[in-house]
């Protein structure tokens, strides 16, 4: 119904005005504010300042992300490969039953959770202890960037899991059966049969998961105070105890870029993907 | 005795999984109950309510933040069912041109780390008076909470019928009437997904609210951010769980749509 174009339009006209207002504009004025100096004159000192101080919590976060990114990728295909390979059905079931918890657990909870949890005297310690399997009088406890990269991949596996288990059960089965019958064990058949195969959909839930990392202020906070830490820490605090926005804006930038990075890798894939067919 | 063997392994790995995925909130509970804890001792010594009845007393903080809390998800979702209830029928029906864009667009901010951009909120809201107001912090969770209101209402939209508001209008009813009484119903559930998305979203959102509501509004996740900072671990359990209880409610009523077909139809 071509005739009806102008008035869709004005359909979407406030949702889209809502976006460009608060989220369009303030993007574009953190980029404006990072190359500005405080009496209005252009200047890259923002991100000198920002490489000078906090190039180390740059890295840590970079690590952090990647590695949690990295891990969270692992356990969705350990997970999604159980649950379309299993010979067990009660063990699939279990494992279905108990994977998606973490999925609606806020972040703010989940960071609640972690840091009694694995803290010097929480579950985790306590119970190997009590399992004889270590001495909790000698362990620190893991409140520092393993604590981070533990809460992440706990908040995270569930949903890329979710989507790469729906992508694995959508497929055709029978290249499956096949390779079985041939000889393939189970990891193999994870390996070279399902995981390329739902490369797409991985990468996609990856990503998103990567962006959510980068923009979490309470779990770094909650879970580890002390240096390095993250560069969301950073920006609150640059703000909330100097008022910087120059700074602050200029590891905005900075959060932007990596994101930025990692999409660049997703395009790519999807390009050489769409290159081979 | 291979068999035997291999439930052992199983059991085993299940079992190490059940304890990573509930240990934690496991803790969590015992905090909530517990009345005296610290180390080396691995349980509470002493257990009891009594943090409970702190959080309730209708003057705490935890119960005034918990109705700020409600109060702004309430207005969020109408103000997102608002803006998403047309945008979505128009994307959903593909009445725009430039549509791809459109919806890049609103997807925009699922796509950008956040940090940054809600403090160059805070600093214009500054301006204008918005920091630290109700309004200022619908605002920042409407938009964000949109992302995910249009795409459902979109695929709502589009899963609706054409031919049954075309057979509506040759019977006489008005576009009016025929949306009223024929599209929105049939969107509904789609629709009612979409208001309990963003009710949940805006109940859980920390890091808008942390820049855009200080000084004045304290949601429930700033309130338990504070108490666990200042080592209230008690009062920040409690009002974790109080957090989890919407959560965990929905993700059990939403688990038979939760799976592939739904996913599908969504992307």
């Amino acid at each position: 119904m071509p005739e009806r174009r102008p008035f869709s339009l004005l359909l979407v006209a406030p949702a889209l005005a809502m976006v460009l207002a608060l989220f369009v504009y303030p993007l574009g004025y953190s980029l404006v504010s990072a190359f500005t100096a405080r009496d209005g004159e252009p200047t890259l000192d923002n991100f000198s300042k920002t490489f000078d101080l906090y190039g180390a919590d740059i890295v840590f976060t970079v690590l952090i992300v990647v590695v949690s990114t990295a891990l969270t990728g692992m356990f969705a295909a350990a997970i999604g490969g159980y649950l379309v390979l299993a010979a067990h059905p009660i063990a699939a079931t279990l494992l279905k039953w108990l994977y998606r918890w973490p999925l609606f657990i806020p972040f703010i909870v989940a960071a609640q959770c972690m840091r009694t949890f694995l803290a010097k005297n929480g579950m985790l310690n306590n119970t190997l202890d009590t399992l004889g399997l270590v001495d909790a009088a000698g362990l620190s406890g893991l409140l520092d960037w393993r604590g981070i990269i533990v809460t992440f991949v706990w908040k995270e596996t569930p949903f890329v899991a979710l989507l790469v288990s729906g992508a694995m059960a959508a497929l055709d089965r029978a290249g499956i059966e096949a390779a079985r019958n041939l000889g393939a064990g189970g990891l193999r058949v994870l390996v070279e049969i399902l995981l390329p195969q739902v490369a797409g959909v991985m990468t996609a839930g990856l990503i998103l998961a990567f962006v959510t990392m980068l923009s979490v202020l309470s779990v770094p906070i909650m879970i580890s105070g002390g240096s390095p830490t993250m560069i969301t820490v950073d920006m609150a605090f640059r703000v909330n105890s100097y008022s910087d926005y120059g700074v602050a804006n200029a590891l905005g930038v900075v959060s932007y870029v990596i994101a930025g990075l990692a999409a660049w890798v997703y395009m790519r894939r999807n390009v050489a993907g769409e290159g081979a067919q | 005795m291979k068999a035997a063997l291999g439930w052992l392994l199983r059991g085993g790995v299940l079992g190490i999984f059940a304890f990573l995925i509930f240990g934690p909130l496991a803790n969590l509970v015992l905090w909530a109950v517990a009345i005296q804890w610290y180390f080396p001792h691995k349980l509470p010594l002493t257990y009891g309510l009594r943090y409970w009845g702190e959080v309730f007393k209708p003057t705490s903080d935890a119960f005034v933040s918990l109705g700020t809390s409600i109060l702004i998800a309430a207005i969020t979702v109408l103000v997102c069912l608002v803006l998403a209830i047309p945008a979505g029928y128009a994307l959903g029906r593909r009445l725009l041109p430039g549509r791809g864009l459109i919806l890049l667009i609103i997807l925009l901010p699922q796509a950008f780390p956040s940090v940054a951009i809600y403090l160059n909120i805070a600093r214009l809201f500054y301006m204008v008076g918005l920091n630290g107001t109700i309004t200022g912090v619908v605002l920042v969770h409407a938009v964000h909470g949109l992302v995910i209101a249009v795409w459902i209402a979109a695929a709502a939209f589009a899963a609706v019928d054409v031919e049954l508001e075309l057979a509506a209008r040759n019977m006489g009813a008005s576009a009016l009437r025929t949306a009223l009484t024929v599209t929105l119903p049939l969107a509904a559930p789609g629709l009612m997904a979409a208001a309990i998305f963003v009710f949940l979203e805006s109940l859980d959102e920390f890091t808008g609210t942390y820049f855009v509501g200080v000084p004045d509004i304290t949601t429930l996740p700033l309130m338990m951010f504070t108490a666990s900072l200042a080592g209230n671990y008690q009062i920040a359990a409690i009002t974790a769980l109080i957090l989890l209880v919407p959560s965990i409610a929905f993700m059990l009523l939403i688990e038979r749509f939760l799976n592939t077909e739904m996913l599908a139809k969504v992307g």
